[in-house]
């Protein structure tokens, strides 16, 4: 009796079309997620212990109304000159501590960087995509900030900086390196966005 | 004549499908990597805003999602077409959304339940009355850390 040479082969005709099977079963079942956006912190219900007394001038105040107008310090603005607006009064430095500020000083405008607070009102009509528009030009006039300092100091963008430290995949030895870095940018500007309850008329 | 009748019978080669296989399963093995298992079926219409100063939301287990917007075609019937709250699978209403909250972080092992964000997937052209009444019951629950989520793209295209 002969012998057989080896098993006889399989067919593999039909390979194509599972593996196809499977591609349009994950084609149809996942997506590709765009989960990005704007980071914000909410305050905490309970008021503060001690009341803050801060003075108007170090308040800058931005109120959109239910059609999507802006006033900004009691003046009617348009929404591409916030972003200037919102950078002139952080940088402000009327009392002159800031050394890194290049504003004009003005003395009915803001003390200080650290002391300058953006106040957002907003009627309860207003467009959410407006809302986020604005909440934008505000991010981004920090960011803008940061980022002049952080090329100033580090010779890098600060939101680049920002992004590796978040990244989980960024080795600890340099996430550990930027995390001053970071630290010490997010401290020359800090974010001071309050956000008030909405008004209803 | 027989150069004619050679060069009909003359058939091409068929092309080889043996490489057909690798080249779907690399497609596949792509497609498995990038994208991300659809978690619940929108019940709203979703058209996020654009924003140019965004952050990634890493870590896609420390984030609980809420959807708002109107709802979609198939469902203005019986819910009209305001902006409404979608958790998980269902229409809610905004005091819904705090215990929604509360359940969602107990479901979380401990380690991650003071590190949780929650993205705010609004569609762009709900009033802001719904989400400062939503900001409000988050903040009532202490889930402080938001995310407004957002397509990267120009701000002032929001506008139009």
């Amino acid at each position: 009796m002969p012998r057989r040479k080896g098993a006889p082969e399989v067919n593999a005709g039909s390979m194509a079309d599972i593996a196809f099977l499977l591609l349009i079963f994950f084609l149809v079942t996942t997506t590709i997620e765009t989960d990005a956006g704007l980071d914000r912190m909410l305050p905490p219900i309970e008021p503060p212990d001690q009341d803050v007394v801060i003075r108007q001038k170090n308040i800058f105040t931005v109120n959109i109304n239910k059609n999507g107008q802006l006033l900004v310090e009691d003046q009617l603005m348009d929404l591409k000159d916030l972003r200037n607006a919102a950078i002139a009064f952080l940088e402000n430095g009327a009392d002159g501590s800031c050394n890194y500020c290049k504003g004009r000083k003005d003395q009915s405008s803001s003390d200080n960087p650290t002391k300058a607070i953006i106040s957002l009102k907003n009627d309860r009509e207003t467009k959410y995509s407006t809302y986020i528009t604005v909440q934008n030009e505000l991010v981004g006039a920090y960011n803008d900030l940061r980022d002049r300092e952080a090329q100033r100091i580090f010779g890098r963008d600060f939101t680049e900086m920002e992004a590796e430290y978040l990244n989980p995949e960024t080795p600890s030895s340099i996430r550990d390196d930027l995390k001053d870095k970071v630290k010490r940018i997010q401290d020359m500007f800090p974010q001071k966005l309050s956000e008030a309850e909405t008004t209803s008329n | 004549m027989a150069k004619f009748t050679k060069k009909k019978d003359g058939e091409l080669p068929a092309v080889s499908t043996a490489s057909l296989p690798d080249i779907v399963f690399m497609l596949l093995f792509f497609f498995m990597t990038v994208t991300t298992m659809k978690d619940s079926s929108l019940l709203v219409e979703n058209t996020l805003p654009n924003a140019t100063e965004i952050k990634k939301l890493e870590k896609k287990d420390r984030v609980i999602y809420i959807y708002v917007g109107k709802p979609t075609q198939e469902y203005q019937k019986v819910f009209g077409t305001e902006p409404k709250i979608q958790l998980n699978d269902k229409f809610a209403s905004v005091d819904e959304v705090g215990s929604y909250i509360l359940a969602e972080r107990a479901k979380k092992p401990q380690e991650l339940q003071n590190v949780l964000t929650t993205a705010l997937k609004v569609d762009k052209n709900a009033n802001m009355g719904l989400i400062t009444d939503i900001k409000q019951q988050l903040r009532e629950v202490n889930a402080l850390k938001v995310n407004y989520t957002t397509y990267e793209g120009n701000a002032f295209n929001n506008l139009q």
